[in-house]
């Protein structure tokens, strides 16, 4: 249980580690250290078998994305048509989902580690260039990459004939300039090719089919791709042999909010609790003040939240989508019992209403809808009809069922993740989850905020002409 | 206000010749322009049209979608507090408000003297150094209003000029790509055939 000065926020732990395993050292984003410490023996390994067994070694680890989705990444490179050429590798460092950070600590922190995962990568899924988009706001993580960029070219682990094999690839740093939306990932990619990143009309659902320059493109979070020289080095038996079956390996967690000792920690996949997380000796010591937990958001802004009912569930995808959420991009956001729940699920549905590209009606309109309908409500001028059309605006951007949790207190069942929805991505309905979720949960603290409605006189409606 | 300077021109140039197509370094290019100027500049945005092949209003077009890019002057100093859940949860507010008050601008604002700009900025991926802000894209982590007015005392007197460049600097380190190591971009259309690695390896392995 460490904290390392350079590292601000990560909390080291007696636990296995497969990404954050240099991050106890100063140097850990040096060339040195990362040859010192078994740097680019994953690509080593890589090369001295097939491409096409190094994809199967990464199929069979069952590596998750770590982008939000979960797509296992082996089969996300299997996307791609027979017989079409070139193909692309984007990598995905855009991170912005509030609550979330870890790639922008694997990227400060370890670089070598993502550079050696991008070009096995690229090696296994015969991808001939990598682009490595980094959000804009992260001038230190920029900083580290080129850095890193620069001394492994220096050094022959990128360019032409990598380690005096056939294999060559360029990987080119990409600068971001601050939009939510590009982390989706047929908006980075427009972004890529120097447009406003707005996504792309599906299908073809994963750019895999028809990417950047319309030529099939992986598009992988840079956490995803920075596992890679572990199961390289080590083999996908020595990763599955972490965490369970179906979500093996570890997982960055941030745990944010009103807990004692917020910070990112690398957790077992699959079976740590958010009781573990959240109340654990090892990990947040629970909740500041010895106050009571209200509720969590458990996996980025995006994700539906949780109360204390769900506490006892794993970090495990699954288990909780049946219970209405998602695990999202690995962020955990605390309220204790002083949070004021319509304010605070105003921060967020600002969020998203303020990061709409704006392409999607339902998204652009209804965003800034719920934004402003909640901030009368918390102000406390709202009144009872504001509530239902909350509700009624929200449905328009996710008709149907919306995924929430249980709760004993209020004797709901859950409904399960996901959700319907009316936009081509995800940051229309992010802005409805917020209200959602605390309207179903908290709905006793928007109305004691509003008053009751006034009966107003309606105009009628008549056709033109009607009754003459 | 200017083109790009003959030196921009040159890495400009170099970063053109990384993407298979000349459009990928709009962006980046921006990038730069802000860091000659401070904002970006109509003139630098005809300068990068010219320069990548497509209109000037395209440049804007794409520009505009983007937070960093300013198309007014700003001030030396971008300060940017976050708002976002966990940030909001423990005190951005009181960040803000410290911070109106130090400066005598309201969010949004930019001090007469052009030294700073006041934002509130969206999630700054550091929610577990919560409340926190960004000076020019350089963090400041778990803050406190006082820290805040000493913060901006401290860039008022230039102590923190080695940590923090003007607004426009992101990246002090440039990716180099050294000519004799790099593979080099190829548009799409010039490519059919499977990368060398995979037919070598189809024909008996890659090394």
């Amino acid at each position: 249980m460490t904290s390392f000065p350079w590292a601000p926020g990560f909390i080291d732990g007696d636990r296995p580690k497969i990404v954050t395993s240099r991050f106890r050292y100063e140097d850990s984003h040096t060339l040195e250290r990362y040859l010192a410490t078994g740097g680019y023996e994953g690509l080593r390994s890589a090369l001295a078998r097939s491409p096409h067994d190094m994809h199967e070694e990464v199929r069979s680890s069952t590596l998750l994305g770590r982008g939000g989705a979960g797509f296992p990444a082996g089969v996300k490179w299997g996307l791609t048509p027979d017989g079409v050429f070139p193909r692309y590798l984007v990598v995905n460092g855009d991170e912005s989902e509030p609550g979330t950070y870890k790639d922008r600590l694997l990227m400060e922190r370890d670089p070598h580690q993502l550079i050696e995962g991008c070009l096995i990568a690229c090696y296994a899924a015969g991808l001939s260039r990598c682009f490595l988009y980094i959000r804009g706001e992260m001038a230190l993580a920029q900083e580290r990459v080129a850095q890193a960029l620069n001394d492994a070219y220096e050094a022959g682990f990128i360019g032409k004939n990598i380690l005096g094999s056939s294999f060559s690839i360029d990987i080119v740093l990409h600068w971001g300039a601050g939009a939510y939306v590009v982390g989706e990932e047929t908006a980075l990619i427009e972004s890529l090719e120097g447009n406003r990143g707005m996504p792309r009309l599906k299908p073809p659902y994963f750019p895999a089919a028809i990417g950047l320059y319309g030529q099939p493109t992986i598009v992988n979070n840079v956490e995803t791709l920075s596992n890679l020289p572990f199961i390289a080095t080590n083999g996908a038996a020595e990763y599955t042999a972490i965490g369970t079956e179906s979500s093996p390996g570890t997982r960055m967690v941030a745990v944010s909010g009103h807990v004692r000792r917020p910070g990112v920690y690398e957790i077992i996949n699959g079976t740590t609790t958010f009781r573990d997380l959240l109340y654990g000796e090892e990990f947040c010591q629970g909740i500041r003040d010895d106050n009571d937990l209200k509720a969590f958001v458990p996996g980025g802004g995006s994700a539906p939240w949780f109360l204390p009912d769900q506490l006892d569930l794993p970090f495990e995808g699954r288990l909780v989508g049946a219970a209405g959420s998602m695990l999202g991009s690995g962020a955990i956001m605390v309220m204790d019992s002083t949070t004021d729940i319509p304010a605070a699920a105003l921060t967020l549905t600002k969020f998203y209403a303020h990061e709409s590209c704006g392409k999607c009606v339902p998204c652009r309109e209804g965003g800034t809808w719920l934004m402003r309908i909640l901030e009368r409500v918390v102000e406390g001028i709202g009144t009872t009809d504001d509530l239902d059309l909350l509700l009624e605006v929200g449905g328009s951007i996710c008709p149907g069922d919306m995924p929430h949790a249980a709760s004993a207190d209020l004797q709901l069942e859950a409904t399960p993740f996901p959700y319907k929805m009316t936009t081509i991505c995800f940051v229309g309905p992010s802005a409805y989850v917020p209200v959602h979720s605390a309207l179903t949960l908290f709905r006793s603290e928007f109305e004691a905020r509003v008053a009751p409605s006034r009966t107003r006189s309606r105009i009628p409606v008549t056709a033109v002409g009607a009754g003459s | 206000m200017a083109r790009l300077t003959d030196e921009n021109v040159t890495l400009a140039k170099e970063i053109i010749d990384r993407y298979p197509r000349a459009k990928s370094a709009l962006i980046p290019l921006l990038h730069i322009a802000q860091e000659q100027d401070g904002w970006v500049t109509d003139e630098a945005m005809r300068h990068i049209a010219e320069l990548i092949g497509v209109t000037p209003a395209e440049v804007l077009g794409t520009g505009t979608f983007y937070e960093m890019f300013k198309f007014e002057p700003v001030g030396k100093y971008l300060i940017n507090v976050c708002g976002t859940m966990s940030c909001a949860l423990l005190g951005a507010d009181d960040l803000m408000h410290a911070a109106e008050e130090e400066l005598g601008i309201h969010e949004g604002g930019t001090t007469d003297d052009g030294l700073f700009t006041l934002h509130r900025a969206e999630c700054q991926a550091a929610c577990t150094e919560a409340p926190c802000l960004q000076v020019n894209y350089r963090y400041r982590f778990r803050t406190t209003p006082v820290e805040v007015r000493q913060l901006i005392s401290d860039l008022r007197s230039g102590r923190l000029d080695d940590e923090i460049p003007p607004h426009g600097t992101l990246a002090r380190v440039r990716q180099h790509i050294p000519a004799d190591k790099g593979v080099g971009a190829v548009d799409p259309s010039q490519v059919t055939s499977p990368p060398e690695w995979i037919t070598a390896s189809a024909e008996g392995g890659a090394s």
